[in-house]
C-alpha cells in the first residue's frame, strides 16, 4: 500500500492561484489604481441630531476589486498572503489557500457554528465574514489552539469526555467552548446554553461538551 | 490462552485488558485539533471546484440546455451535460449540468450563465392527505405496498373491552450530514480513478464506479480518512460522484471536487420517509392486548415509503395492517438510523399510551403486562426477561413512580410536567469483513481493514481488541482503514460494522498471537499454550518464569512477518449475534400557554451484547437520544405547495437541537452475564428508535392530550389543546 | 456570490457619494452577518460593498447628559456588555445579549440589525421580497406562511420583520440617526420601519444614498420607568422567534401612567400597539389587565391560513413582557419558552 495518497500540501505559504495581473503590492497595500475620487459633503455628526453644516468635498477613498488582490492575513500568529477576489470569504481563504481546514464549511450561512474562528480574540462565524476585511486582525483557528501532543486544555477535555463523534462540528465547538471559557471560566448550566448555543451538532455530543466544559472550567467540577 | 475447543471466543471479564475499559477514541486528538482529513478538506494537486445548476422544477423535462458562453468563460475548464434534453426530472435540486473551474467562484460564476429550458409537469407532494382510489388509476401516486392479517381481529375486536382509535404520524426529515455528500474524483491514466468520497462504503463503492464508467473495479481506488456524518445516506457513489469522475475526464483527468451546498444536501441527498397512520388497538380491561388495526401511508419520494413493522416489538396476536406508499415529487429516500423502525414505534407506542390513558392505566405496567407478546426469546437470548429487567431499570433512573401521573393530572399552572415511555428493537449483526494483522520483526504491528469510522468509535474498537488480544499497548499498533486498497469490510449501515470488524480483529489477533508464540515458545522452553502476554511481555501463564520482551518475540520472527487474514465468517461466525432491545422514557415539561415543549431528562437502557468501547458506545446512544430530540421537537422537511422546492433547505429552519435543548441524559447499559456472551452488536440504530416515541407520550400525559403529528410545535401542541385561533399548520 | 468593488471609506461623509441612487447596486457592509449570506444566494448581487467599519465614529456608545448614542456599528456584544446601557435601559442591554447566537453578537451591528432582510422563505429563495408568483399572486397567501404576519398582513407584503431590537428600542422611544448627501436627519424609530408596498422599495425609509449612523435614546428615563421583554421560540438559543414584545410602562405607584407596547416577527414592521398600551394606562398591572393588554394587541391580527398560533403566540408573549416590566426594573431578564414570568 505504498501508493496510498500522499498527505495534503503543507501549509503553502504562497497562493496557489495565479492572477491575470502582476499582483500590485505597495506599503499600503493599495496603488494609486486603488482609490477612487468622490465628490461628497462633510457634516458635523451631532450627537441629537439638527440641521448639520454641510461642505462639500472632493475625497479619494480605498476600492479593491472586483478582480484579484493582494490580501494579508495574520492567522495563529503568522502573516500569510494570498491574492484573492474580495468576495472570498474568510473560511474559504482558509481551507483553500492556506491549508487551515480545520474550520468547517457546512450551512455557509452563519448559523452552524462549525466555521468559528476568534478574531482579535472574539468568536466569528468565518463563513460570513470576508477575507479582504480581516486584514489586521488577529485570526485565531482552531490550528492555532493546539495539536496532536500539546492539547489546549479545552482540546484535552473534549478528547477525554468524548465530545465529539463524526467530529465534523468539534473544531468550531472547540473554538467557541475556548472563548467562551475565556469570559465565563465557572460556567452555570444557563450560561452553558445561551454561550455555547451558536453551534450546532448533528451525531448528538451535547453530553460529552457539557462535560468537556465541567473539565476545562478552572474548577473542574461537572456541569 | 483461548480456549482451545472453541479457539475464538472473547475473553471472560478477568481476562479483558482492554475491552469493555473507558478509553478515549484514538482519533480525539486529531478532530478537536483541526488535524483530521475529511473529503471536504482534500485539496488535490491542480485541483478544480465543481458547481452544478440544478432544476428548480420538482418535475419538468428538460428542453434544451445552451453551455455556449459559460464554456468561454475565465477559468472554465470542463462542462459536462448530467440530464440533458428530454430527460424527466423527479424532484427541485436535480443535477442538470455540472461546471468545473479553477475555483469555486468561477465555476458559480459560468454555471450561472449555462441556460437550460424546461418543460415543467404537474407534480405532487402531499403524502399528509389518506390516500384514495389507491388501485386502479395508471397514474395514481398511491400504492398498496403492504396488507396482512393475523389471528381473527375483528372478533379480537369484538372481546375487547376497551378500544383506542387514534391517527399517528411525523413528516419526511433529512439526514443533513453536517460534511455534505460529495468527492473529488481524479483519472490516473486512461482508465483508473482515484476517488476521496464521503462515504459509508470505503470496501463497497468501488463497484458503482466501474459500472457507470465502464472501467474495472479494481480500477477505482477509493479513500478516505474521515467522514462527517452519514447516517445510512452515503452508501453509493452517487449521481454526483460518477458525474465528477466524467466532468473530470472532461478536464484531462485533472481532480474535480464537487461537494454538495448545503441547500442540496437538504434537499436531494437522503430523506426519511413520513408516516401517518389510523389505529385501532383493543384490550381487556386488565390491559391485555388482542387487537391491532391500522392504515397507514407515507413518502419517502417518488419511490413512495415503506411499511414500518407494527405493532413494534409487541406482537398483538390479532392484526389487521395495511400501508401504501405515496410517490412524491422530492428527492428521494434513504436509509436513515434505523430505517422504518422510529416510525412504527412512534405509532404503536402512541397508541399504546393512549389506550392506557383510556384503561386508567400506567403504560409502564401496560407494557410489562403485555411484554411475553415481545418477539420470542432464542437460546442466547432472553429477550422478554432483557425487556422487563430494562423497564425496571429506566423507571428506577427517571423515578417513574414518583414522577409519573395519570394523564392531564399534571396539576395547575401553566408549565405541566410529564413522562413518557417506549421500547425498540434492532438486530444488529456484524456485516462481512477482513482483517489483516501483521507484526513484524522491528515489532511493529499492523492491521489493514477496508471499513471507515462514521465517529462510531470503529478504529478505536478495533485497537482495543487488537491490544486487548496481543497483550500489547494500543500504541504500538498502527491502523490503516477507509481505502479499498484494504481487505474489504462491509460498508457501515444498519449498526453491523462493529459486529463486523470485532470479529475479523478478534481471529486475525488471535491467530497471530498463537504464531507468535509457536514462534517463540522453543526458545522459553515452553509449548505455545504455556505463554500469555501480558503488558508487552511473553511470559509463562501459570507461575513465575523465564519472560520475553515483545521487541525480542519479534525479533526471532527473522526477516518474515506474521500476516494473517482472517475474514469474519459472516452467518457462520460465532463471536457475534444479533438482536438487541432497549427501554427510553423521557420527561417534559410543556408551556401550555406557548406550546412549547422542553426536555427535563431522558433515559436510554440499552442492550448490545458485550461491550468493546464503553465512552464511544455511551456516545452512540447519547447521540441517538438527542439526535431524537430534535426529530421529535424540530424537524420537517418543509416542501412549498406551490413551487415544489424544499422551503427549508437551510439550517436556520431545518432546525437542529441546541446544546441547551436536550436536558439531562442518561445512558444505562445491560452488561455482564447474559450479555457479554453474545459478543458485540451494533448500536448505532436502536438507540434512535424509541426516543421519538417516549417524547411524544410524555407530551400526551403532560397535557392531558394527544399531539398526534411531529413535530411537536408550538401550533400542534395549541391545536391539540384546543387552543389556536382559526387555521393553522397544525392539521389536526 | 458575484464579483464586486470593495470600498472602504474612513470618514462617514464619504459614504453617500459612494452608495448611487438605486437600491441593489451598492450595499453597506456593517457585520455582514446578513448581506453575506443574501450575496451568497443572490438575493442581492450589488456590484460594490462599502465598508464602513473603517470609519471611527460610527462604533460606540457615548453619552452627553440629554442623550445616549449608539453608533450604527456598535456590535450586539458591545451594547449588551455596556455598562451605561445595563444601567439606562437594561432591557436594551438583556435583548442584545440574548439574540441570535455569540458570533452573531459578536459580529453583527445595530445598524445591520435594523437593516437585516425578512426571513421570509419566498424572499431568501429568490422570488423577490413580496414573493409574488407567475401569476401575481402571492406565494406566501397561496402557500405555506406559518411563520408568516398575523398583523399588517393586507399586503402586498407578509413576511415578517426580523429584528429582536428594535422592538425593544421603540419600546424605549429611541431615534434614528440618518447621514445622507445633505447631512443628517433624524426620525423615530418607529417611523424607520415602513411595509413596502413594491418590489422596488425596501423595508425601511432609507433612501439608496443614506445610512443609519446610530440610534439615540433620552439620556435620562423617567422616574417609574419600568420595562420588559418576551421572546416566544421554540429552542433556548439561536431561534427565529414565533413572536417578541417589548414593554416600557412609566408608573406611578403601581398605576401605568403611560406604556408603549411593540411586538416582533408578526408584521412586516415591528407592531407598535395603542391598543394594548391604553388598556394598560391608568390600571394597575395584574395578571387580568395584562391578558386585557394583549388581547387588545392582537385584536387586528389574523391568520393567514397556516399561522393561526402566531397570534395565541403574541398575545402570550405581550402578557408576560407586561408582567416582567411590572415585576422588576432592576434587573429584567429575558425569558422565552417554559418557565417564563406568569
Amino acid at each position: 500500500m505504498d501508493d496510498l495518497p500522499e498527505k495534503p500540501d503543507k501549509k503553502p505559504k504562497q497562493p496557489r492561484e495565479e492572477t491575470d495581473e502582476e499582483p500590485r503590492f505597495s506599503a499600503s497595500g493599495l496603488s494609486r489604481r486603488d482609490f477612487l475620487k468622490i465628490s461628497g459633503v462633510t457634516a458635523a455628526a451631532p450627537l441629537v441630531a439638527h440641521a448639520s453644516a454641510l461642505a462639500a468635498v472632493e475625497e479619494e477613498v480605498a476600492v479593491r476589486g472586483p478582480g484579484k488582490t493582494p490580501v494579508t492575513l495574520s492567522v495563529n500568529g503568522k502573516e500569510l498572503h494570498a491574492i484573492l477576489e474580495p468576495r472570498v470569504t474568510l473560511l474559504d481563504a482558509l481551507r483553500d489557500q492556506f491549508e487551515l481546514t480545520g474550520a468547517k464549511r457546512v450551512c455557509d450561512r452563519g448559523t452552524c457554528g462549525a466555521c468559528t474562528v476568534l478574531l482579535d480574540g472574539k468568536t466569528a462565524y468565518s463563513c460570513s465574514v470576508l477575507a479582504i476585511d480581516v486584514e489586521g486582525r488577529q485570526i485565531t483557528t482552531v490550528e492555532g489552539l493546539g495539536e496532536p501532543g500539546k492539547l489546549h486544555p479545552v482540546q484535552q477535555a473534549f478528547v477525554d469526555n468524548d465530545a465529539q463523534q463524526c467530529g465534523f462540528c468539534t473544531p468550531g465547538f472547540v473554538v467557541a467552548t475556548k472563548a467562551f471559557l475565556d469570559q465565563y471560566p465557572n460556567p452555570t448550566p444557563e450560561q452553558i446554553k445561551h454561550g455555547l448555543g451558536g453551534n450546532f451538532c448533528r451525531c448528538g455530543t451535547y453530553a460529552g461538551i457539557r462535560a468537556a466544559v465541567g473539565q476545562a472550567a478552572k474548577t473542574g467540577k461537572v456541569v | 490462552m483461548a480456549d482451545q475447543t472453541n479457539k475464538y471466543t472473547w475473553p471472560p471479564p478477568d481476562q479483558r485488558s482492554l475491552i469493555g475499559k473507558r478509553i478515549s477514541r484514538v482519533d480525539g486528538p486529531d478532530k478537536v485539533s483541526g488535524r483530521a482529513k475529511y473529503t471536504y478538506d482534500v485539496h488535490r494537486q491542480g485541483m478544480l471546484y465543481g458547481k452544478v445548476v440544478r432544476c428548480p422544477y420538482p418535475h419538468a423535462k428538460v428542453v434544451s440546455v445552451d453551455t455556449t458562453v459559460a464554456e468561454k468563460m475565465p477559468g472554465v475548464a470542463a462542462i459536462h451535460i448530467v440530464q440533458g434534453p428530454g430527460t424527466e426530472i423527479n424532484w427541485a435540486g436535480d443535477d442538470i449540468v455540472v461546471v468545473a473551474a479553477i475555483d469555486e467562484r468561477a465555476a458559480a460564476d459560468a454555471a450561472r450563465a449555462i441556460k437550460v429550458e424546461y418543460e415543467t409537469l404537474p407534480f405532487f407532494l402531499d403524502d399528509f392527505t389518506p390516500p384514495e382510489n389507491v388501485s386502479g388509476r395508471p397514474k395514481s401516486p398511491y400504492k398498496k405496498n403492504d396488507e396482512r392479517i393475523a389471528g381473527d381481529p375483528d372478533a379480537a375486536f369484538k372481546d375487547s373491552d376497551v378500544v383506542s382509535e387514534g391517527v399517528y404520524g411525523c413528516p419526511v426529515i433529512t439526514h443533513c450530514c453536517l460534511e455534505s455528500h460529495g468527492s473529488i474524483a481524479e483519472w490516473t491514466d486512461d482508465d483508473h480513478l482515484f476517488v476521496h468520497i464521503s462515504t459509508q462504503n470505503v470496501s463497497g463503492v468501488a463497484g458503482e464506479y466501474s459500472g457507470a464508467l465502464k472501467i474495472p473495479a479494481g480500477n477505482v481506488h477509493v479513500h478516505q480518512d474521515h467522514i462527517g456524518g452519514g447516517f445510512g445516506s452515503k452508501f453509493g457513489a452517487d449521481r454526483w460522484g460518477i458525474y465528477t469522475a466524467q466532468v473530470s475526464k472532461k478536464a484531462g483527468g485533472k481532480p474535480v471536487r464537487v461537494m454538495l451546498e448545503r441547500d442540496a444536501e437538504l434537499t436531494l441527498a437522503g430523506c426519511r420517509p413520513s408516516i401517518w397512520a389510523r389505529v385501532r388497538v383493543g384490550a381487556k380491561k386488565d390491559g391485555t392486548l388482542l387487537a391491532w388495526q391500522s392504515d397507514s401511508w407515507s413518502t419517502g419520494g417518488p419511490g413512495g415509503g415503506g411499511a414500518p413493522p407494527m405493532p413494534y416489538v409487541v406482537n398483538i396476536p390479532n392484526q389487521r395492517k395495511q400501508h401504501v406508499a405515496v410517490a412524491t415529487n422530492i428527492g428521494p429516500a434513504r436509509a436513515w438510523r434505523a430505517p422504518n423502525h422510529p416510525q412504527g414505534c412512534l405509532v404503536t407506542m402512541s397508541a399504546f399510551e393512549d389506550l392506557a390513558a383510556k384503561l386508567n392505566m400506567d403504560p409502564l405496567d401496560l407494557l410489562l403486562k403485555n411484554i411475553h407478546l415481545a418477539a420470542p426469546s432464542t437460546d442466547t437470548y432472553n429477550r422478554v426477561g432483557t425487556y422487563r429487567d430494562e423497564l425496571v431499570i429506566a423507571s428506577d433512573l427517571i423515578d417513574w413512580k414518583k414522577n409519573w401521573h395519570p394523564r392531564g393530572q399534571a396539576g395547575a399552572g401553566p408549565v405541566k410536567r410529564g413522562l413518557g415511555v417506549a421500547i425498540h428493537t434492532w438486530g444488529g449483526r456484524g456485516h462481512m469483513s477482513t482483517c489483516s494483522l501483521s507484526i513484524n520483526p522491528d515489532a511493529s504491528v499492523e492491521i489493514k481493514m477496508g471499513t471507515q469510522d462514521l465517529g462510531t468509535g470503529t478504529r478505536t474498537a478495533i485497537l482495543m481488541i487488537a491490544a486487548d488480544t496481543l497483550g500489547i499497548p494500543m500504541e504500538w499498533i498502527t491502523l490503516k482503514i477507509g481505502d479499498n486498497q484494504y481487505p474489504p469490510s462491509g460498508g457501515s449501515g444498519g449498526s453491523t460494522t462493529i459486529g463486523g470488524v470485532s470479529a475479523s480483529t478478534r481471529r486475525a489477533a488471535v491467530d497471530a498471537r498463537e504464531q507468535l508464540l509457536t514462534k517463540v515458545a522453543p526458545a522459553m522452553n515452553l509449548e505455545a499454550a504455556d505463554l500469555e502476554i501480558v503488558r508487552g511481555t511473553i511470559r509463562q501463564n501459570f507461575s513465575p518464569g523465564p519472560a520475553m520482551t515483545w521487541k525480542e518475540a519479534c525479533a526471532r520472527l527473522g526477516t518474515q512477518p506474521i500476516v494473517v487474514v482472517d475474514p469474519n465468517l459472516g452467518a457462520r461466525e460465532d463471536l457475534i449475534s444479533s438482536g438487541v432491545g432497549g427501554a427510553v422514557m423521557a420527561d417534559v415539561s410543556v408551556d401550555t400557554e406557548t406550546g412549547i415543549v422542553k426536555m427535563n431528562k431522558t433515559v436510554c437502557v440499552q442492550d448490545c451484547g458485550l461491550i468493546i468501547s464503553m465512552k464511544t458506545a455511551e456516545s452512540q446512544v447519547y447521540g441517538a437520544m438527542i439526535m431524537s430530540i430534535a426529530t421529535t421537537l424540530y424537524e420537517e422537511k418543509i416542501m412549498d405547495p406551490i413551487t415544489g422546492r424544499m422551503l427549508n433547505p437551510n439550517m436556520d429552519f431545518y432546525r437542529l437541537a441546541g446544546i441547551g435543548d436536550v436536558g439531562e441524559l442518561v445512558v444505562h447499559f445491560m452488561t455482564g452475564k447474559g450479555y457479554d456472551e453474545r459478543g458485540p452488536i451494533g448500536l448505532g440504530e436502536p438507540a434512535t428508535v424509541g426516543p421519538m416515541a417516549a417524547i411524544a407520550n410524555a407530551v400526551a400525559n403532560a397535557i392531558g392530550v394527544r399531539v398526534p403529528f411531529l413535530p411537536i410545535t408550538p401550533d400542534r401542541v395549541l391545536a391539540a389543546l384546543g387552543n389556536a385561533q382559526g387555521g393553522s399548520n397544525a392539521r389536526v | 456570490m458575484r464579483a464586486f468593488d470593495y470600498a472602504s471609506p474612513t470618514k462617514k461623509e464619504q459614504v453617500s457619494p459612494l452608495l448611487g441612487n438605486s437600491w441593489g447596486a451598492v450595499e453597506i457592509l456593517a457585520g455582514g452577518t446578513d448581506l453575506l449570506s443574501l450575496m451568497k444566494d443572490e438575493i442581492t448581487a450589488p456590484r460594490r460593498l462599502v465598508n464602513i467599519k473603517g470609519i471611527k465614529e460610527l462604533h460606540g456608545v457615548s453619552r452627553v447628559p440629554e442623550a445616549m448614542r449608539i453608533g450604527t456599528l456598535t456590535t450586539l456584544a458591545d451594547i449588551a456588555s455596556n455598562s451605561e446601557v445595563q444601567s439606562l435601559y437594561p432591557v436594551l442591554a438583556a435583548a442584545a445579549g440574548d439574540a441570535a447566537s455569540p458570533q452573531i453578537r459578536n459580529m453583527a451591528t445595530l445598524g445591520g440589525n435594523l437593516c437585516q432582510r425578512p426571513r421570509c422563505w419566498y424572499f431568501r429563495s429568490g422570488h423577490g421580497l413580496l414573493a409574488m408568483g407567475a401569476d401575481g399572486k402571492s406565494l406566501v397567501q397561496q402557500g405555506d406562511n406559518r411563520y408568516h404576519a398575523i398583523l399588517g398582513n393586507d399586503g402586498p407584503a407578509y413576511f415578517v420583520s426580523p429584528s429582536t431590537i428594535a422592538p425593544v428600542l421603540i419600546a424605549y422611544g429611541a431615534t434614528v440617526e440618518i447621514l445622507g448627501p445633505h447631512g443628517f436627519r433624524e426620525i423615530g424609530l418607529e417611523k424607520f420601519f415602513v411595509i413596502p408596498k413594491s418590489e422596488r422599495e425596501r423595508e425601511h425609509n432609507l433612501k439608496p444614498n443614506e445610512m443609519v449612523t446610530g440610534i439615540v435614546l433620552p439620556g435620562k428615563t423617567p422616574p417609574g420607568l419600568r420595562a420588559g421583554h418576551y421572546e416566544v421560540r421554540q429552542k433556548e438559543a439561536f431561534d427565529w422567534p414565533y413572536a417578541t414584545a417589548a414593554v416600557a410602562l412609566v408608573m406611578v405607584g403601581s398605576t401605568v401612567k403611560s406604556a408603549r407596547v411593540v411586538m416582533g416577527h408578526v408584521a412586516p414592521k415591528p407592531w407598535v400597539s395603542p391598543e394594548a398600551a391604553n388598556a394598560l394606562i391608568g390600571k394597575a398591572v395584574t395578571q387580568a389587565t395584562a391578558d386585557q393588554a394583549a388581547q387588545a394587541a392582537v385584536t387586528g391580527a389574523k391568520s393567514l391560513g397556516h399561522n393561526a398560533q402566531k397570534i395565541t403566540l403574541a398575545r402570550v408573549a405581550v402578557k408576560r413582557a407586561i408582567l416582567q416590566a411590572a415585576g422588576s426594573s432592576e434587573s429584567p431578564s429575558i425569558a422565552h419558552g417554559v418557565g417564563g414570568a406568569s
